[in-house]
């Protein structure tokens, strides 16, 4: 607990380019991501997570984006002031990443071993076959059956779930600490998301590196999560251990968005909706972004964002306790 | 009349046929699919990728042709000879909502005159008579009457599909295919839309087919559901007991990988193995080599879809041999 966190993100402030000027999709987000935990970053469209994961990588085109606040320390280097020489060295390396669609991650005119073993040759000094061997031994460690011979597949050939797999192989090829995964299972059908949870689960233990799991499913966040963070329009309203977060949600945002999710079980008859919609960037909202959708908005809430409160142990929350008192009287 | 199915579907076959480097193949999208929808019900169809659940939708408005098999609308048969004929003289009565609320309103059109266009076409309404209907489908979905001279790119998501739905029930349908309507939508938009399909359902007396990957969506929203595996229906019940009790192993499976909005939870083991390959299905029940189940009989013989209880039909041969 007291050893410094692998990665800390500190009031990271992120804008991007449009038309007329600058518009702020990411505002004084701060995470910790400590040494073999699992952070779970869920939020809606527009909240920020997938902004806040890329520029820890600093994977945003630069001519469109800035950021004009904030720190990304990953053992105890500021990725945002390292050079770009030094960024090529940690991405891939000690910080993987794997996306949505893995379609479009893949190189289609070359084979699965081919893609390997140049994330391996890049961070590595081996021979062509070596780097071709650790690839097949890769494949075998996501379990995809038959390995040596896929591997001379080209992704065409697989199906979105292998595909999947063949990116998580590519990710731990350099043993990372860290594993960034981007909606790793919504492009999925629901039994290969089942899979290939799992088998995240199983390498993070085998690896014993440490997750940042971002997606919209509370399901998702609920199975995979150590601790969550939850994100609205580009701010982080909640941060709680996962069985904390989903036992006693604080925050507005949070309990409605949890009230909305459709049940497996249980005999509500309608869903729970949030009215109203999520905010653009370019909207200028001087208060708290949940403010306009939130029932229990006081007038101050509207005039300026809350501070994080502390409410529980490694609970923290965007609002103000009046308005969490009233929370509770709900919850 | 009153117990009269608005859609009866009856071994209905769709064969695509695909071209690859070594000539074409036929890849079996839909095999032996049978089903009714009852007015004034939601019949839910699920399945994954490749299920063959929007092929059935888009055969049932008459997007697409059936290769074999029946399907009757209102009691009048679409398909085969005077088909055509007879999907027309029903057209009027059933719609279609996709999935996507982007693709669906044409970017350069005001939203209203899009909501109008059906009405336009029908011709039954003078131009005046039009903008109060379009008003008035604008207030039914809960739409300020004043967007109606915006443009698509004005809204949210959300609201493009609530534009979507207006248009959709411009010509008062009595059945909607409702294709993953809400699988584009984030949570909180999501819950909305399937609140007010209920309600129009309510207030309309609409029928509705259902169409979603979602089973928790698909769970809110309707009276009996159908799932599919790889072109065919494998379990269909009420929805209270396919949920409580799934019978087919695949819609058990199906039911065990959702991941529960519950750390404390926990999954029973996951299936292994993908959805085949329509071009070269498995042998027997398709679901065999995923089935934990699994029986010699599985792997040679197809399991049809036959009754299990009064309301409920499974094709699997651990029930045909209970029954």
């Amino acid at each position: 607990m007291a050893a410094a966190p692998l990665l800390a993100i500190r009031d990271l402030t992120v804008q991007f380019r449009v038309d007329a000027g600058w518009v702020t999709a990411v505002e004084g987000v701060s995470i910790d991501i400590g040494e073999g935990d699992c952070v779970g970053v869920v939020g809606e469209s527009g909240s920020g997570k997938s902004v806040t994961a890329l520029s820890i990588l600093r994977l945003h085109d630069r001519a469109t984006t800035r950021i004009p606040n904030g720190s990304i320390v990953f053992k105890g280097q500021d990725l945002l002031k390292s050079s770009k020489r030094s960024l090529r060295g940690i991405r891939g390396g000690e910080i993987a990443m794997i996306f949505q669609d893995p379609m479009s991650s893949l190189n289609p005119v070359l084979t699965v071993s081919e893609q390997i073993s140049e994330t391996i040759q890049q961070h590595q000094k081996m021979s062509g076959t070596a780097a071709r061997q650790r690839a097949v031994e890769l494949l075998d460690l996501v379990r995809i059956p038959d390995a040596r011979r896929r591997a001379d597949d080209y992704p065409h050939r697989l199906s979105g779930g292998m595909r999947q797999r063949v990116m998580v192989a590519m990710a731990i090829a350099c043993r990372p600490r860290l594993l960034i995964a981007d909606e790793p299972t919504t492009a999925l059908d629901v039994t290969i998301q089942a899979q290939i949870l799992e088998l995240l689960r199983e390498l993070r233990q085998e690896l014993g590196m440490s997750v940042m799991l971002i997606s919209h499913d509370l399901g998702v966040i609920a199975e995979f999560a150590q601790s969550v963070v939850v994100m609205y329009a580009g701010r982080v309203v909640e941060q709680a251990p996962v069985a904390q977060l989903f036992r006693r949600p604080v925050h507005p945002y949070t309990v409605g968005l949890m009230a909305a999710v459709p049940k497996l079980d249980g005999d509500a008859t309608r869903l729970s909706a949030i009215p109203g919609r999520i905010p653009g960037p370019q909207e200028d909202i001087p208060g708290c972004r949940f403010a306009p959708r939130c029932g229990f908005a006081l007038n101050s809430c509207l005039q300026a964002p809350p501070p994080t409160e502390l409410v529980g142990e490694l609970h923290t929350v965007r609002c103000p306790p009046q308005v969490l008192a009233l929370g509770d009287v709900n919850g | 009349m009153a117990d009269a199915p608005i859609v009866e579907v009856r071994g209905l076959k769709k064969t695509f046929m695909v071209s690859h480097a070594g000539g074409t193949s036929p890849l079996n999208a839909l095999d032996d699919v049978n089903f009714d929808v009852m007015p004034g019900e939601t019949l839910g169809l699920v399945g994954e990728s490749g299920s063959g659940k929007s092929t059935a939708g888009r055969i049932l408005v008459g997007l697409i042709p059936a290769t074999a098999g029946t399907v009757s609308l209102f009691g009048r048969r679409i398909t085969g000879r005077d088909g055509a004929a007879a999907l027309r003289a029903v057209r009027s009565r059933l719609q279609f909502v996709f999935q996507d609320p982007y693709a669906a309103l044409n970017p350069r059109m005001r939203v209203g005159s899009s909501v109008a266009e059906p009405l336009e076409i029908a011709g039954k309404l003078s131009r005046r008579d039009r903008s109060d209907r379009v008003a008035e489908l604008f207030e039914l979905v809960g739409l300020p009457k004043i967007s109606t001279d915006r443009y698509p790119h004005e809204f949210s998501g959300g609201q493009r599909q609530r534009i979507v739905i207006a248009r959709s029930l411009a010509l008062n349908p009595d059945f909607i295919v409702c294709d993953e309507p809400v699988s584009a939508l984030d949570v909180s938009m999501q819950a909305q839309i399937v609140n007010l399909l209920m309600d129009l359902q309510q207030r309309l007396g609409l029928t509705y087919l259902f169409i979603a990957h979602d089973l928790a969506v698909v769970r809110m929203i309707s009276t009996r559901v159908a799932v599919m595996y790889a072109g065919s229906i494998v379990e269909t019940a009420p929805k209270k007991d396919i949920y409580a009790q799934p019978q087919h192993p695949y819609t058990k499976a199906l039911l065990d990988a959702v991941p529960r909005p519950d750390p404390a939870f926990v999954r029973a083991p996951v299936i292994s193995g993908e959805v085949p390959s329509l071009l070269d299905p498995p042998k027997g029940c398709r679901f065999h080599p995923r089935c934990p189940l699994v029986m010699d009989r599985c792997r040679t013989e197809v399991p049809r879809l036959a009754a299990s209880g009064t309301e409920r039909q499974v094709a699997c041969h651990l029930f045909a041999e209970r029954n």
